[in-house]
This record gives structure tokens, C-alpha cells and sequence, in this order.
């Protein structure tokens, strides 16, 4: 078995791990270990985002005025000092990328920029064409290569559990993928940046690999989770024609530069009647409105043919397409899809996390030694995220974290690392379960019974089934250990993580009983003063206490 | 429409065997589409790679169809027999899965 020994071990490299590696070295830390359970820069949600980037980085716009708009979006949940922060360290980040030749597109001398839904300006910052997350990814992995030995690369490394000694995180115990065997690593300092949880439903916008694991390892370890209850849903997932080679949320951007119309299966526009603004070309409908919108007008059985609406650019020339989308009308055409003739469908896909481990401005958890950085962390975008601060919030909070790492790293080596249990779990073997099946069965009662609508007789359902599929899934994995690239086994090892971060949205769910943003209660419908506060939830039994939002 | 995939199985060291899975699949799905859906309805041990779904963001899924080198998320499914092998320049994991990770991000 092999044993490595870090100054900081970074757990998902992603725009925020790979942020935090660059910055933990910057500032003094000389052994920084960055694992990803693919490969370094390639997985997770960075890569996949094609939309624009949130900062305040234009001639008259201040953080303070994307700070206004992150809290107003937020639903009266953020905490104020953590979306400050990824308003005022993002924009600084969005500029040090810059110079690292991210590539953001220019209009004149200043960065172009586009007013996505929220903003009070145009603030979005993008990479032409539906390149941002590709871009943003390739750089920073450039920046890390750059950076030397000081930060060790691994990919295909899962870990399953943290090591706590002495009530700090002194490490983690990871399944080396491809060879199977165990791995154990010791560092004073330990980042969790895994992303958020959109593969716990059927239809997201992220990747595979997104399980909440990053939740599920935090709550092990005793470190606090906020707001699980809001999952954000992206109201224009691609649905239909099967479209492939691209972001299923790439029409976003789209929409904002040319102005393309959502329409309903009688080809009318629906927006007004769900309480959006009648659109007319102009995108200020936000996020957890439209999908809304979207839903009830299925429900009145008003959808497009696939159970979505309409998204059509029809109206607009086909010169003007072509400038817009570049290249892309030639992948389009690839799938069969040639906008000046074709609608194409679109509904809500899971997107995007709010709720998260809970962390201090500096990214540090409740238990010593251990930090988060990116979606991973709740409580900056409250109970609906301002439409592009994804990746601002991954850079900032990532930065942030590799500093702070680097400052616990400098205190000294770990004193104590016994792996334990979290060992006996990996070489253990279990009988024989069909865990790819499994995974399918959560991804359906999370997206019927957990989605962005949800009512106590759903969340009832959905909990009894997680309890169903946890005891199924035993308490040893299938197969043997040491097999390579054992996905049957890796399953098993999701999904023991996967139920536990479920369990945890819908315990959440069920007791805040309101709607409020991402989180529509259909038998508590309105949104009610007295729950404006923040539910925590601890330990693997999820006990769940509620607390005011921090002033 | 239906597909019948012809997929070498098996790790290193082993002798390769072929094993034949039939799929039904709607027009305009990937072969990754039929490799996630084969593993969820006949075999969670069937392995290969990928990360971004369909995106073709990741460029994990590289495997051999009928010879030539693809990426699973992006070829489709056709209404015929389909052959499907791991990466032959690679060292071999598991079935389709080889060693395509740069040699300084290993273990
Ligand atoms: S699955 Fe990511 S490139 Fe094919």
C-alpha cells in the first residue's frame, strides 16, 4: 500500500483546486498534493462551464454593486461575508487570469462583458465561442504545470474517508482507480474541492463525477453542512433533439446575446404568466422563475413534445447566427439541429449547489485541518445563485484556501495519522450488486420526489427510498479489492457517499417549510419572515439545528 | 432502432474475449450513451472511461470502434454490429479502459 505525506492535500482539481495549489505554493507551502478522481483538469464542473463569468472588473461597476446583486438573488440567505468575498477576491482573480492569457474576449481596450439575468450592468465575462470552462481549466492547469514539483498531479484517486486524530483532519484514505489498491496521505492541511452533487439526479449539467462526495466527507469528519435544501436547477437544459459534443446548458448565452424566444408547445410565449417579465428580447428573468414557469406550464399540459418549451431563434437572420455562434452552427448542424429552421426543446437540468460545507471567510471548516474551497462550500449564494458566479467563487475561494493551507501547513508536519476503519473499508469484499442500477434508481427518486418542487408526501417517499437503497447496499463492496478501473466497486463507494448527501438535502427540504428560491415548497408556497435563517446539519445521523443568517 | 455491441473485454494479462450486448437506442445517441445504459441494465463490472457525459470536454472516452479511433461521446449508435476495443497504443486497465493519464500525473 502506498503512504504519501503532504503540506496540503487538495481533493478535486477543478478551478478551485487548481486555484489553491497555485496559491498554497505562492505562499510558502512546498509539498502540495492534487488529486482528482479523473484526470487533473479535465473533470468536475470547470471544465464544463461554456457560460459567462461574473466580476466586477468594467470602467464604473465596484465589487459592493455585484455584491448587491449576489444578496438580492440570494433570497435574504447568504452570508454577507462570504459573497463578498467572492465578489472582491473574484474580480482580482479574474484579472490575475487574465494575465495568464485565460483568453477573455476584449471589446476595444476592456474586457467584453454581456448583463446576464440579476446584474445590474453588463458584468459577465465570457471566452468566445462557449469556451469559458475550457479555457479557465487549460489555464490554470498551465499555471500549475508552471508552478514544478512544488504541486504533485494525481489523477483517478477517489477518497472515501478523512483521518481524523485528535478531533483534526490529519489526511485522508483515498482507492487508487486504476490499480484498485489503497492509498493513504497525511497533511496538516486538507482542502475539500469536489464540486457540488448534480449526479444525484437523472438529468445535469455537470460531470460524472460530481457526487457531493466532498459533502458526505466533511459530515464524517464532524464539519458542519448549511442550506442543502437548495439545489439549483438550470431552466434551459438541452432536452431535445439528443444533442452531443456540447454542454447540455450551452443555449444560455445564446439567449442573452441574440435574444432567442422560450415558447410553449403552442409556440406562445409563457414567461408573464408565471410572474417573469414578458421577455421581449430582454433576458431579466431569473433562474428559479423560468423553471418554474417551465414546470407549471407542463403541468398544464402546455409543454413542448419532450415535457419542456421551445427555445427559438428563428426570427433572427442567419448572418447574424452565424456570428454569434461561430464554429458552434457547424457542431449544431452535426446533430442535425440548423437554427434558422429548428426549434430545439429545453427544461430544467440540475445545475449547481447552493448549500455546502460550512466555512469561515477563510475557508476553514469547524475541524481543524480541514478547509473547502468552490461549490463545495454553502452559504455565499444563498437560496439562488446569481447567474455567473460559479467560477468566480471557485477561483476566489480557492485562492483563499491555498493561502490559508499554507499558513496551518507552516505550523508542522501531522502528529498523529491512524487510517482505521476507512482502511478495513477498502479492502473489505462484498457480495455482488448491480451499483451502476442503483445509482440510476437514486437519480430518479431525487429528480421526481427532490427536484425543484417538493412537497412533504414526495420528500417522505424519497427518504424512505434512500433508507431502501442503503440497505441494499450493504456494508462491504462488491468484488475484490485491487482490481483496475473497478467501476462496479467505485459505484459502491459513491454511492455509500451519494445516499448520505441525499438523505441530507431531503431532511433539509422537508423541514423548511416555505419556498423560498430553488427551494418551492408546492404545500408551504410562500416565502415567510421567520425562515429567514440558515439550517445546519452534523454528523452522520444529520441532526439538523437552524440558525440566523450571519449579519 | 437496435445496436448489438461487439466488446472486448477482459484485463491485462488476460486472453481478450468478445462479449455481445444488444441495445435499443433512439436516433442521435452516442456509444457512450449505450456503454452508460449497458452498464446500469445487464453489467456494472462492463468498464470504461469518461467524465463530461457528453461534452467532449474530458477526452477520456477515446476507445476503438471498428478500428478507429474514437471518442465514445461523440460517435453515435448505428442500427448494426458495432466492435468496440481498448485504445491498442495504451496500457490496458479493464476492458475499454487503458492508461491515458500523462506520466507525471500518476502514482
Ligand atoms: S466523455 Fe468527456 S470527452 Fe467523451
Amino acid at each position: 500500500m502506498t503512504h504519501l505525506e503532504a503540506d496540503v492535500l487538495i481533493i478535486g482539481a477543478g478551478g478551485a483546486g487548481m486555484y489553491a495549489a497555485i496559491e498554497a505554493v505562492r505562499r510558502g507551502a512546498e509539498r502540495v498534493l492534487l488529486l482528482d478522481r479523473s484526470l487533473i483538469g479535465r473533470g468536475g464542473a470547470t471544465v464544463m462551464a461554456q457560460m459567462t463569468v461574473a466580476a466586477a472588473v468594467g470602467a464604473g461597476d465596484h465589487w459592493e454593486h455585484h455584491l448587491a446583486d449576489t444578496l438580492t438573488a440570494a433570497r435574504g440567505l447568504a452570508d454577507p461575508a462570504l459573497a463578498a468575498l467572492l465578489c472582491e477576491a473574484g474580480a482580482a482573480c479574474i484579472l490575475e487570469m487574465d494575465e495568464w492569457r485565460v483568453g477573455w474576449a476584449r471589446s476595444g481596450d476592456a474586457l467584453a462583458a454581456v448583463q446576464a439575468p440579476g446584474h445590474d450592468r453588463a458584468r459577465c465575462v465570457y471566452v468566445d465561442f462557449l469556451n469559458t470552462g475550457p479555457a479557465v481549466s487549460r489555464t490554470l492547469r498551465a499555471q500549475v504545470q508552471r508552478v514544478g514539483p512544488a504541486i504533485r498531479r494525481l489523477g483517478e484517486v477517489a477518497v472515501t474517508d478523512l483521518v481524523v486524530q485528535d478531533g483534526a483532519v490529519t489526511g485522508a484514505v483515498a482507492l487508487h482507480v486504476a490499480s484498485g489498491e489503497a492509498l493513504t496521505i497525511a497533511a496538516p492541511a486538507t482542502i475539500i474541492a469536489t464540486g457540488g452533487l448534480t449526479r444525484l439526479y437523472a438529468r445535469n449539467s455537470a460531470s460524472a463525477n460530481m457526487s457531493g462526495d466532498g459533502y458526505a466527507l466533511a459530515l464524517r469528519a464532524g464539519a458542519t453542512l448549511v442550506d442543502m435544501e437548495f439545489v439549483q436547477f438550470f431552466p434551459f437544459g438541452h432536452l431535445a433533439p439528443r444533442l452531443i459534443g456540447m454542454d447540455p446548458i450551452m443555449w444560455d448565452p445564446f439567449r442573452y446575446k441574440l435574444g432567442g424566444r422560450l415558447l410553449n408547445g403552442a409556440m406562445e410565449d409563457f414567461l408573464d404568466r408565471w410572474g417573469g417579465d414578458a421577455e421581449q428580447g430582454r433576458y431579466s428573468t431569473t433562474r428559479d422563475l423560468a423553471t418554474y414557469a417551465i414546470t407549471k406550464e407542463n403541468e398544464a399540459g402546455r409543454g413542448s413534445p419532450h415535457g419542456g418549451a421551445w427555445l427559438s431563434f428563428t426570427h433572427i437572420p442567419e448572418a447574424e447566427l452565424r456570428a454569434a455562434f461561430g464554429p458552434v452552427v457547424d457542431k449544431l448542424a452535426a446533430n442535425g439541429i440548423d437554427l434558422t429552421r429548428d426549434c430545439i426543446e429545453v427544461s430544467p437540468i440540475a445545475h449547481y449547489h447552493m448549500g455546502g460545507v460550512r466555512v469561515d471567510p477563510r475557508m476553514r471548516t469547524d475541524v481543524p485541518g480541514l478547509l473547502a474551497a468552490g461549490e463545495a462550500v454553502g452559504g455565499a449564494n444563498g437560496a439562488n445563485r446569481l447567474s455567473g458566479n460559479a467560477i468566480t467563487e471557485a477561483l476566489a475561494y480557492g485562492r483563499t484556501a491555498g493561502r490559508e493551507a499554507a499558513l496551518l501547513a507552516a505550523k508542522g508536519p501531522v502528529r498523529g495519522f491512524a487510517a482505521g476503519l476507512a482502511l478495513e473499508l477498502l479492502r473489505a469484499s462484498g457480495p455482488a450488486v448491480n451499483t451502476a442500477a442503483m445509482v440510476a434508481r437514486l437519480q430518479r427518486v431525487m429528480s421526481e420526489d427532490v427536484g425543484p418542487f417538493r412537497t412533504a408526501a414526495g420528500l417522505d417517499r424519497a427518504a424512505a427510498a434512500v433508507a431502501e437503497l442503503q440497505a441494499e447496499l450493504g456494508l462491504a463492496p462488491p468484488g475484490v479489492p485491487g482490481q483496475p478501473h473497478d467501476l462496479a466497486r467505485l459505484d459502491w463507494l459513491d454511492l455509500r457517499q451519494m445516499l448520505l448527501v441525499a438523505a441530507a438535502v431531503i431532511r433539509a427540504a422537508r423541514a423548511r417549510e416555505e419556498s423560498r428560491g430553488a427551494h418551492q415548497r408546492e404545500d408551504f408556497p410562500e416565502m415567510r419572515e421567520e425562515w429567514r435563517v440558515n439550517q445546519l446539519l452534523r454528523g452522520e445521523g444529520l441532526a439538523l439545528s437552524r440558525q440566523a443568517v450571519p449579519a | 432502432m437496435r445496436a448489438a455491441l461487439l466488446i472486448q473485454r477482459g484485463g491485462a494479462g488476460e486472453a481478450p474475449r468478445e462479449e455481445r450486448f444488444e441495445l435499443d437506442f433512439e436516433p442521435g445517441e452516442s456509444v457512450l450513451d449505450g456503454l452508460r445504459r449497458l452498464r446500469v441494465s445487464a453489467d456494472a463490472t462492463l468498464a470504461f472511461r469518461y467524465a463530461c457525459l457528453n461534452a467532449n470536454a474530458c477526452k477520456e472516452c477515446m476507445m476503438l470502434l471498428d478500428g478507429r479511433v474514437i471518442y465514445a461521446c461523440t460517435a453515435r449508435l448505428e442500427p448494426r454490429e458495432m466492435r468496440l476495443a481498448p485504445l491498442p497504443n495504451k496500457v490496458l486497465l479493464r476492458d475499454l479502459a487503458t492508461v491515458i493519464a500523462p506520466p507525471d500525473e500518476r502514482l
